[in-house]
């Protein structure tokens, strides 16, 4: 297996990482501690530049715009651009294009005209609303939130929770059980717009998360139109699982970002900070410390970059998607923590961005996947069908 | 990071606070001449954080409130609190406003 980069991929790491430290970074010395945007003059004069780059829309297909780059090639510029305090839930602040609803490239001409193209031109936000307070690791059981036919209207009536940016969202993706099957089969999804009648978000759900706050979605009697059905009755669980395992993959390289900047500052702090006459550095402690993190970060990048290059590949990558990110978030997690704990008191203080890092990381062992489903996934493949 | 919330002020209009993002931090209210006339806080506790902590301001403006500033912060607590007293040290006591503040229980920043 050959691990080396191209040159291509070379410059492109370069290039991202000279952006981050010299756009992203000095931002952050006059942005609130928990920001996660931009402000507006600021976001444009970057988007400008990395539309120059070629690298605007990184989750858009070529075919709609986005940089012809491989999957790979995305998991090292996720690396690199959530180095920075805002990295792990706003990598360089969304200037890069953002995270797209994926699903909105299966929808009909007619739904993208009116759906998908607008969030791709960035005049539009869209919210994806799959989880609901009876679960969300399992979402084809779990989701009760109910559509019922009526003439050429489906009627929603439910509760949607941990779902990011709905309140400043236009238009978003609603899972609801159209049938009586108590599995996949009964989801259909539907594009919702914000501000139909019947549509109500209930509150924000404070998180340790500084970015990207979730809220609790309301449906009462929300009429949707059966054109707004994306793809067809009954279809809903197939879409929100087709680019799940895939989209893991750059979730975890997100994490390792975050984890090779704490352990770069770690390392530089260990060799300056003394102690009783000298450096952290020279105490076996603190090594072994740094050499656990440089284990962490070498293994999860290995994990990430095989399972990128798998599904590069076109072959079987869902166990090695679940182990990338059940590695890479909980890898991560010991990392900054380890780093923290080097830098003492300074790393639990908002001056440094390790304090928002250590609340932001836990949360990546639950989304995209608790670790433990990671973990079914992982055994699955193990064991085979014994397990089912 | 400044001690002081210097930022520019906002019109206390609906228009803006639409704008506004639901996340936890702190504000401050002024009149219209700049006047800091109350200190609050958008805590784990608020349905839609800064929004909705400033919504209230718009349709009950403590001590003729006309426009504000806010900070995106989860520490809003003590941020609060440091606010608070750094306001007391600029002007001797609290913002007309914050008669919700027990004074006594304050800590005293002095600030350079």
């Amino acid at each position: 297996m050959d691990l080396a980069l191209s040159e291509e991929q070379k410059m492109i790491v370069e290039m991202v990482r000279q952006f981050v430290r010299e756009e992203i970074v000095p931002l952050e010395e006059h942005l609130d501690p928990d920001a996660d945007e931009l402000p507006a003059e600021d976001y444009n004069r970057l988007v400008t530049q990395t539309k120059a780059m070629g690298l605007y829309g990184l989750d858009t297909p070529p075919e709609f715009g986005g940089p012809d780059i491989d999957l790979v090639t995305r998991c090292l510029i996720a690396i690199e651009c959530s180095q920075h305090r805002a990295g792990l839930y706003a990598p360089c602040y969304n200037v890069f294009g953002g995270a797209r609803q994926a699903q909105l490239f299966e929808a009909t001409e007619a739904q993208k005209a009116k759906y998908l193209y607008p969030m791709l031109r960035g005049e539009k936000k869209v919210f994806f609303g799959l989880s609901e307070p009876s679960g969300g690791s399992d979402p084809a059981r779990a989701i009760q939130t109910r559509a019922v036919r009526d003439g050429d209207e489906w009627v929603l009536n439910g509760t949607k929770l941990w779902i990011s940016g709905a309140d400043r969202a236009d238009y978003g993706l609603i899972f609801a059980r159209t049938g009586p099957d108590k599995g996949r089969a009964g989801v259909t999804c539907f594009i919702v717009e914000t501000a139909w009648p019947g549509f109500q978000v209930r509150r924000i759900v404070h998180t340790l998360r500084s970015a990207k706050y979730a809220t609790e979605i309301h449906l009462e009697d929300l009429r949707v139109p059966h054109d707004n059905i994306l793809g067809t009755v009954g279809g809903g669980f197939a879409i929100a699982n087709a680019r799940l395992a895939r989209q893991r993959i750059p979730y975890a390289a997100e994490c390792l970002g975050v984890a090779i900047k704490a352990h770069e500052m770690a390392v530089a702090y260990a060799k300056i900070r003394e102690t009783f006459g000298a450096p952290l550095a020279s105490r076996q402690g603190i090594q072994w410390m740094l050499v656990d993190n440089e284990i962490d970060i070498r293994t999860a990048r290995l994990l990430i970059l095989d399972a990128a290059a798998k599904a590069e590949r076109d072959e079987p990558f869902r166990t090695e998607s679940a182990m990338a990110k059940l590695v890479a978030a909980e890898a991560s997690g010991r990392v900054v923590d380890r780093s923290m704990q080097i830098h003492g008191g300074l790393g639990v203080a908002k001056d440094l961005p390790l304090e928002r890092w250590y609340r932001e990381i836990r949360i990546r062992r639950i989304g995209e996947g608790p670790s433990e489903v990671q973990k079914h996934i992982i055994a699955r493949d193990i064991l085979g069908a014994s397990l089912r | 990071m400044p001690i002081r919330l210097d930022k520019p002020w906002i019109a206390l209009t609906p228009e803006h606070i639409a704008q506004l993002p639901g996340h936890l931090g702190v504000y401050q209210l002024a009149d219209a001449t700049g006047e800091i006339v109350y200190i609050g806080m958008a805590g784990g506790r608020s349905l839609f954080g800064l929004k909705g902590a400033i919504s209230e301001a718009l349709h009950a403006p403590p001590a003729g409130a006309t426009q504000f500033c806010y900070e995106v912060t989860m520490a809003y607590h003590t941020r609060y609190l440091e606010l608070l007293q750094a306001y007391r040290y600029d002007h001797g006591r609290l913002p007309v406003g914050n008669i919700d503040v027990d004074a006594s229980r304050l800590g005293h920043l002095r600030l350079g």
